[in-house]
């Protein structure tokens, strides 16, 4: 148990064990996504009732899901690397930022194309849209305290603290948000999701979403991997590695 | 000499962060004149009309506080951090965890406390209707003490760095939303003759949970802060 826990430590052990999952993730990852994607966007049958536009659910629902749960592995590495001073998790926090806010970012975009055939409008003040908004603005208040600290690793603690406090305040603000708009204003635009989905859509939106984790995961990896060569630099492994070019 | 106990050190601290306050007058009537003069541009663009800015009034008056509050929030450990005299306050043997209460609470009490007294001068001016004053003023004083207790948790994380004054506005605005959502709802509620007690209990409720757990998050972050 504590060796595992002590490699997890080693930047030239962790680097190694990235490129390993990377190389057989890399290929599936593209795969998945190429197969999902233009199932979903080619293959599927049109909804009865929004008929072809419903096709953006296979980027914006897995871009959404991934944003919330990439905003948990940024605060739940900023735990680790708090409580048992891990610098790989400090790592993994710093690196799931930008990518967590590119996919929130995303699915906001998509769900503003989405909306304008849809609802007439590309924005509402929705609950769920609010939320994702602000959930845009936490990750982006932590790329820029990460930039504005000279020393690193107090920018590292620093950017856990704040990812911590604001994963208490995730619930909250989603509630609040949701409270807020209920009482405002009538249900004029309801979000209906289908619960009884067909399956014939559901299997490629199924498979969109892991597609998607795959590649949160691979971002994360690859973004980890840059960073571990920027902060070792002056190290013998990376010397090496960096005369040995060629062969990864 | 022995050491004063939490509670003594506590007391006294919050006495200092007064005293400190009191003798620069014109830092506690800064934010009172920010709240005057924001209030005063919202008439000049929206338009003077009276039913217009009633409506508009709950959302205006908490908005400005919320601005004024932000401003202030910077400054909370700036100065002591300057001297050095908070490296000894972590050097002290009484809780962090307290110590920053202190801080606070004196923040609180020369900002949101007064923002919210003076509150039904601008609430007139806006043309809010009488019977939400009383909700006004009362979600205020829950509201900016929540607002003062997330403001430290920035101040705290940006303290050490030269230019946190517009960072400060990005990590904790986001989390003023909540605040703002039902301290606003209150305000609105009473305005249409709606009850505003369950607004201000979740007012409330959120001052007791910011209460446990932001001197947490300060006291992590002026440790991180003072060791870069």
């Amino acid at each position: 148990m504590w060796s595992i826990f002590h490699k997890f430590g080693s930047p030239p052990w962790l680097y190694s064990i990235s490129g390993a999952i990377l190389r057989w993730l890399l290929p599936a990852t593209l795969i998945a996504l190429i197969v999902g994607v233009s199932w979903g966007l080619l293959f599927t049958s049109p909804d009865f009732r929004q008929g072809n536009s419903y096709r953006i659910i296979y980027i914006h629902v897995p871009a959404a899901v991934v944003a919330l749960a990439g905003y948990y592995v940024m605060a739940l590495a900023g735990a680790v690397s708090l409580i048992w001073r891990m610098k790989m998790a400090d790592v993994a926090m710093k690196a799931a930022a930008p990518i967590g806010a590119a996919f929130t970012f995303i699915a906001l975009f998509t769900g503003a194309v989405w909306g304008k055939p849809t609802w007439g409008t590309w924005w509402v003040w929705d609950a769920r849209i609010t939320s994702m908004l602000i959930l845009l603005f936490l990750y982006l208040g932590v790329v820029a305290l990460y930039e504005a600290f000279d020393n690193k690793e107090a920018a590292g603690k620093a950017c856990a603290v704040l990812s911590l406090v604001g994963m208490v305040n995730i619930p909250i603000i989603y509630k609040s948000v949701d409270w807020w708009y209920s009482l405002h204003q009538p249900a004029s635009i309801k979000f209906t999701e289908k619960s009884t989905i067909d399956p014939s859509m559901f299997y490629p939106l199924l498979l969109c979403i892991g597609a998607f984790y795959a590649l949160f995961t691979c971002c994360l990896l690859l973004n980890m991997r840059a960073e571990l060569l920027q902060r070792e630099s002056r190290t013998q492994w990376v010397k090496k590695l960096a005369t040995e070019s060629g062969r990864n | 000499m022995s050491a004063p106990g939490a509670a003594q050190f506590c007391v006294r601290l919050l006495r200092r962060q007064l005293l400190l306050a009191v003798r620069r007058p014109i830092e506690i009537a800064n934010p009172l004149l920010f709240f005057a003069m924001v209030v005063a541009l919202f008439p000049l663009g929206l338009g003077p009309s009276p039913e217009k800015l009633a409506g508009f009034a709950p959302g205006v008056l908490w908005i400005t506080a919320l601005l004024s509050n932000l401003l202030t929030s910077d400054a909370v450990f700036r100065s002591d951090f300057d001297d050095g005299s908070l490296e000894q306050l972590l050097l002290a043997p009484q809780p962090l965890f307290l110590s920053v209460l202190a801080y606070i609470g004196a923040h609180w009490l020369t900002t949101g406390m007064l923002l919210a007294l003076v509150s039904p001068v601008f609430a007139l001016m806006l043309n809010l209707p009488l019977q939400a004053v009383g909700t006004l003023v009362v979600s205020l004083l829950l509201g900016t003490a929540v607002l003062s207790l997330v403001g430290g948790i920035g101040a705290a994380l940006t303290v050490g760095l030269k230019r946190g004054g517009m960072l400060i506005s990005l990590l904790i605005l986001p989390l003023y939303m909540p605040v703002l959502i039902f301290g606003g709802a209150a305000v609105q509620a009473a305005t249409s003759g709606f009850p505003a007690a369950p607004y201000l209990a979740i007012l409330g409720a959120l001052l007791c949970f910011a209460v446990a757990l932001a001197p947490l998050a300060m006291a992590a972050g002026l440790r991180i802060s003072i060791d870069a």
